[in-house]
């Protein structure tokens, strides 16, 4: 071993000019796990996936807008989407990837908290970025306390509750949607919610290019817009559900 | 112009810190921001106290050395400039302006508005170089033919002087811009290439070893950068890192 001596960079002995050693020299696995990039591929990678999940799950939705007559037909797709096996694996995958798309990025917070000890008093951060993307950790957040509260309410009670059911036999899932969107609070506050999901895909969409190394003065400025537009339509698709339900059942 | 400063006086490394006020009365709006500084110091100086120390050499916005986090910028107001481009004229008479060090972990302060940027140094040393054979008969760097614009966007990277303003105003401390910028000036270029997938790997290791934050694209270095490095050297660093780190034996 040509290189066993171990330097402590923060040591104020450490001479700049030395050669550095190659002990650091990294493989090619704990670049792809440990390193600060590899940390961010995978935050992109779930995210990208997520807004895939997101398409899929807003077309099933918009059935709900065609009111009463949808219920047959929501309540045999939802049994549909519970039941049938490579669904059943993909939606594993995708509380998987909720999963591991927090949990990279409360670790790459605090991570980037530990870099900076010391806060500045005066900050102007509004004059060189968007509010939402210093705020992704927050937005996350709220998004996360939406999916728990969501899955209490609509995939617990269909898996682990007994519901009435519809003419085919089937759990008759689309009355517990109803129900649920007659109220003020939680119509409310599912709107409010996919406001956050706005905010959170308008920096996210564009950003998980960017860390996968996608930024070309050709493709990047479609990118933004394709990222603005799927920002505002995905969240604003959702949202129109539960008020439109509301309003019809007024 | 009469000012009041607020200005982080910190004796040394392992001292608290804290921020002392001061007022200044016979400032011009011709000076530069380090002139006006230097007003102060003398004033300190003639009171008997302790001046502020602050980086600065070229005072001509190419060395790098002047930094400040001014009015909660880097380098204060103004696009494109360093704090000795800075000048007077861009703040009002009777404004209160706050003077910090660059805040990060892997900068530490060594006195005052003075921080240890050598951790920018040694992400140089880990790889952003390129090995040549000295031994006689050099070759003309211009005898390879190179693309104008490969030229112009290595040299738009190498125009960065490694002031550390884009870790003072990123929210998380993160050193890729810099990094990326010193990555991106000789993978362009075709005497770059040969130990293009070691460099990226060694220099973002290094980096992470110096403890700096991760970047979360707010896009921030770019805007505050004096030098107008593109966030697309960001994107190259990224890419080259993936496929280094998987094909890289």
């Amino acid at each position: 071993m040509a290189n066993t001596l171990v330097h402590n960079f923060f040591d104020p002995k450490f001479v700049t000019l030395e050669i550095i050693p190659n002990y650091f020299k990294m493989s090619g696995a704990s670049a792809l796990i440990k390193s600060s990039l590899a940390k961010k591929y995978w935050m992109a990678l779930t995210g990208l996936f997520l807004c895939f999940f997101l398409i899929v799950h807003l077309a099933g939705n918009l059935t709900l807008l065609a009111g009463d007559s949808a219920r047959a037909g929501f309540n045999a797709y939802t049994k549909f989407m519970t039941s049938f096996v490579p669904i059943k694996v993909a939606s594993y995958i995708t509380y998987l990837g909720i999963l591991f798309h927090a949990v990279d990025g409360l670790l790459l917070t605090l991570k980037n908290r530990k870099a900076r000890p010391v806060k500045y008093a005066y900050e102007k951060p509004q004059v060189n970025s968007i509010w939402s993307s210093r705020n992704m950790g927050v937005l996350g957040t709220a998004i996360f306390v939406f999916i728990v509260l969501h899955m209490g309410n609509f995939w617990f009670r269909y898996k682990f509750t007994t519901l009435p059911t519809d003419v085919d036999g089937n759990f008759d899932m689309y009355g517990v949607v109803v129900e649920s969107f007659k109220m003020e609070w939680y119509v409310g506050l599912y709107v409010l919610c996919m406001a956050a999901l706005a905010f959170h895909l308008y920096h996210g969409f564009w950003s998980a290019f960017q860390t996968l190394g996608v930024n070309h003065p050709k493709y990047t400025p479609a990118i933004k817009k394709l990222g603005f537009g799927f920002s505002i339509l995905i969240p604003l698709g959702f949202a129109i559900i539960p008020i439109a339900v509301y309003v019809m059942n007024l | 112009m009469k000012l009041t400063l607020k200005v982080w006086r910190q004796n040394g490394p392992k001292e608290k810190g804290k921020i002392a006020t001061y007022q200044v009365d016979d400032i011009s709006e011709d000076m530069s921001f380090l002139e006006m500084m230097d007003v102060l110091n003398n004033e300190l100086i003639e009171k008997g106290e302790d001046p502020v120390a602050f980086d600065h050499d070229c005072r001509e916005g190419i060395c790098g050395a002047c930094s400040m986090f001014i009015n909660g910028e880097a380098h204060g107001p103004g696009r494109g400039i360093t704090t000795c481009q800075l000048h007077m004229r861009s703040f009002n008479d009777g404004d209160t302006i706050y003077i910090e060090p660059w805040r990060a972990a892997a900068f530490p302060i060594i006195k005052d508005l003075v921080v240890n940027r050598s951790a920018f140094d040694r992400i140089i040393q880990s790889g952003g170089f390129i090995s040549v054979n000295t031994s006689g008969n050099t070759l003309d760097a211009n005898a390879i033919p190179i693309p104008k614009s490969d030229a112009d966007a290595a040299f738009d990277a190498a125009t960065c002087i490694g002031c550390g303003a884009c870790v003072a105003t990123c929210k998380n401390s993160s050193a890729m811009l810099f990094t990326s910028a010193k990555i991106s000036q000789l993978s362009l270029l075709p005497q770059g290439k040969p130990e293009a997938k070691e460099r990226v790997v060694n220099m973002v290791k290094q980096m992470d070893l110096e403890g700096f934050g991760n970047c979360t694209n707010t896009g921030a270095c770019a805007v505050e950068c004096p030098k107008g490095i593109s966030l697309e050297n960001v994107a190259r660093m990224n890419r080259e890192f993936l496929l280094a780190s998987t094909t890289k034996s």
